[in-house]
């Protein structure tokens, strides 16, 4: 295993396949009080037919980079900068009527809560149709035939009646069904889904996740899914990128990150997420709570929590040091953590 | 009716310490619980009738022995936190009865409310709405004693302390404000403030699943710390399994607003009975992604409370549903050779009549999925009716 340590940030390496392409993402919030940064050096690739998981806690920054990546943040109170490709467009630098044409047509969202989400006054049916006419201009026939079509396709059971059902008639399932439907409705090439089942109940946030997964292999969209659970992630992931005051800490595929994961963060998470451990024992927490983003520590942001700080990691900023074919862990130690002795001994300290 | 707490009762598998507030000996459980029932009425019409209601909790029964942890768990809408607020009288229960360590409560010679609400406390999921954002988080804590009758002075000295125990060092955190605290950190505030009264008893809804995963790991080890060190029982109300399996001793499973099954923790992750619960068991996520669950353990959303099928409530998602599940409501019945595992389904009682009769358990969900045509029908969900 040979890691070489990159200063700054080390370009992820673009392929000319690539769906999505983003290249030091960077967001700043702007207000009276001041400039926050929010988001930081985040990189990564997506291919077609690929799913990208963004893992973090509140706060980390994981629902900023997706909405970014659509440019759905508020103008003048938000600043983007760095290099979102998508099919080798530049996003960021799209013209608001191009952008218009990407949003629900090749790109589209699924959002955590379908009831805020989906429109109140209108059926299921219009909400449907609404998007295809603006994105097809077929006529309101075609466009309802259509909404039928995709009901079935996420298997909402007796789809006539229920595209003439209110959100509020429909149960918390068949609602985000009914969303995922309305995001499906062009055919986009990536989906972007943001905590799509955290608020569903066990058994049925198991139907979502293994109906997102096939309908996304079937249509073979390019999905990054947004969510805080580790098994989320493990349920749906080719890739995942672990997040942590802003930046990227740990990328690379979900059985390296979930198996093997590099970085003190990471681990900590791992070993924290409650999942049969004895029972007669503590769980190994991680020590404090993350960060304040307007007020980060000088030198690496995880530092303060970290078991395995040294005087280095308080000081300066870790860069990226490589991992498996197309990962990276940013961490100053990650060449000495990698080592498989240490591999399980977490962070122990309470 | 009798019959079945006789069974649960001598089943204490946490030996309780020796307490100067027990009353009714080591034996007599903290908590019985017996035919709680609480049904909520919709009303509509020009004369605001009440024209159906919620069942939330119907029925339900279980005891809590001493020192134990009781772990519920269910889906949304299932009752259980209708189930919480029933038990701290924040709502007051249709029928039923309960019995604190041998006392019984609201009755003419029992416990008063005023003295159950001192010796059983809760705790909110919501950490932030349950504080008064106006309110020190040192004066939030002491409010209870001294409401209760201790003095000003005292009560500060009681709230310092107890800041201290649960992790919050009252010379950075006493005079703060709830918004100048972090999730983790007002879910302590909250959980110093109800033991303020010095409890023997805490129920926690919902505690911790606001929570990010890495402060959910430091508040469960808090709670089991302050299990030990103030002698407390508690009753352990979530929605996620995992979480239930590291701090139940025992696990009840309550699905729309009925108990489905009862048992020891290791029983109820081991070798669940009911069909329900195996689901749920099978639905849980695991942080492996070489251990991908690929098809649903059970299909469609739980039927809405208001107008729940008929005979076994679960009968309309039941892979082994037969024709008398929707006529005859199962009642809950020892597991053979389990002590203190009881289960509601016709299939763990050999007289029922059901075709798989005395073979709960054997038939397993999550393994063998035996009626996949299943999948097609019809989910329960009553459209229309929602309050």
């Amino acid at each position: 295993m040979t890691l070489d340590t990159v200063t700054g940030s080390a370009p992820v390496q673009a392929t000319r396949t690539d769906l999505l392409d983003v290249q030091n993402l960077r967001v700043d919030f702007t207000s009276r009080a001041g400039r926050t940064q929010v988001v930081r050096d985040v990189s990564f690739t997506l291919a077609p037919g690929e799913v990208l998981c963004i893992l973090g806690e509140s706060g980390s920054g994981k629902s900023v980079t997706l909405r970014a990546l659509m440019r759905l943040l508020p103008q003048g109170r938000s600043e983007i900068t760095g290099q979102v490709s998508f099919q080798g467009e530049d996003v960021l630098a799209m013209p608001r009527r191009a952008l218009n044409g990407l949003r629900g047509a090749r790109i589209s969202m699924i959002f955590q809560e379908p009831m805020t989400a989906l429109d109140p006054v209108f059926t299921i049916g219009d909400q449907i149709a609404e998007t295809v006419i603006r994105h097809t201009g077929v006529s309101r026939d075609k466009a309802m035939a259509r909404a039928l079509e995709l009901l079935e396709l996420v298997r909402i059971p007796s789809p006539e009646r229920r595209l003439r059902a209110y959100p509020h008639e429909l149960s918390g399932g068949l609602r985000q069904r009914a969303m995922i439907a309305v995001s499906l409705s062009c055919y986009p090439q990536l989906l972007l889904a943001d905590e799509p089942t955290t608020a569903l109940d066990a058994t049925v946030q198991i139907q979502v996740l293994i109906l997102l997964k096939q309908l996304q292999q079937d249509l073979g969209m390019g999905t990054i899914f947004v969510t805080h659970d580790l098994g989320v992630a493990a349920q749906i992931a080719d890739k995942i990128a672990v997040m942590y005051a802003g930046r990227i800490v740990e990328y690379g595929s979900a059985e390296e990150v979930l198996l093997n994961p590099s970085h003190p963060y990471a681990r900590g998470m791992l070993a924290s997420t409650v999942s049969g451990q004895a029972r007669d024992r503590d769980i190994s927490a991680i020590p404090g709570s993350p960060p304040d983003l307007r007020a980060l520590p000088p030198g690496c942001a995880f530092a303060p929590r970290c078991a395995f700080a040294t005087d280095l990691c308080r000081r300066t900023e870790p860069g990226l040091t490589p991992r498996g074919t197309f990962g990276h862990v940013l961490c100053h130690h990650a060449q000495d953590l990698a080592s498989p002795a240490l591999v399980g001994a977490t962070v122990t300290a309470t | 009716m009798m019959n079945f707490f006789k069974l649960q009762g001598p089943a204490a598998r946490v030996a309780p310490r020796p307490d100067p507030r027990d009353i009714g000996g080591p034996r007599q459980p903290m908590l019985i619980a017996r035919n709680l029932r609480k049904h909520f009425p919709i009303t509509g019409g020009l004369l605001g009738r009440a024209v159906a209601s919620v069942k939330a909790v119907d029925d339900v029964s279980f005891t809590v022995q001493k020192g134990e942890t009781l772990g519920v768990v269910g889906e949304s809408g299932c009752g259980k936190s209708t189930l919480a607020r029933l038990l701290m009288h924040l709502v007051p229960p249709d029928s039923g009865e309960m019995i604190f360590d041998g006392q019984e409560v609201g009755a003419r010679y029992g416990l008063r409310l005023r003295d159950l609400r001192r010796n059983m406390q809760m705790v909110f999921q919501d950490s932030a709405s349950s504080l008064n954002p106006r309110m020190p988080i040192e004066e939030s804590v002491a409010y209870g004693p001294r409401v209760h009758g201790m003095g000003r002075a005292e009560a500060r000295a009681h709230a310092i302390s107890l800041l201290e125990q649960v992790g919050l060092p009252a010379r950075l955190f006493a005079g703060r404000y709830p918004h100048e605290l972090s999730g983790g950190q007002k879910q302590r505030v909250n959980i110093a403030r109800a033991l303020a009264l010095d409890p023997r008893m805490l129920i926690l809804d919902e505690a911790v699943s606001a929570l990010d995963k890495s402060v959910e790991a430091q508040v469960l080890n808090l709670l089991r710390r302050l299990k030990s060190e103030f002698n407390l029982t508690y009753i352990f109300i979530s929605h996620d399994l995992h979480v239930v399996q590291y701090i139940s001793d025992r696990v009840m499973v309550m699905y729309l607003g009925e108990v489905v099954e009862i048992g020891p923790v290791e029983r109820i992750y081991a070798n669940a009975s009911h069909p329900y619960t195996q689901a749920l068991l099978a639905s849980q996520l695991h942080a492996d992604p070489r251990n991908r669950v690929t098809d649903p353990p059970i299909t469609g959303d739980p039927p809405n409370p208001v107008n729940p099928p008929t005979g076994c409530r679960f009968h309309t998602r039941c892979p082994f549903a037969e024709a008398m599940c929707s006529s005859t409501a199962p009642r809950l019945h020892p597991l053979a050779g389990e002590e203190g595992h009881i289960v509601a389904c016709h299939m763990a009682d050999p007289s029922s009549g059901h075709a798989r009769a005395g073979r709960a358990g054997l038939d397993r969900l999550g393994m063998a999925r035996p009626l996949a045509a299943k999948a097609a029908s019809e989910p329960p969900c009553k459209e229309g009716l929602r309050a």
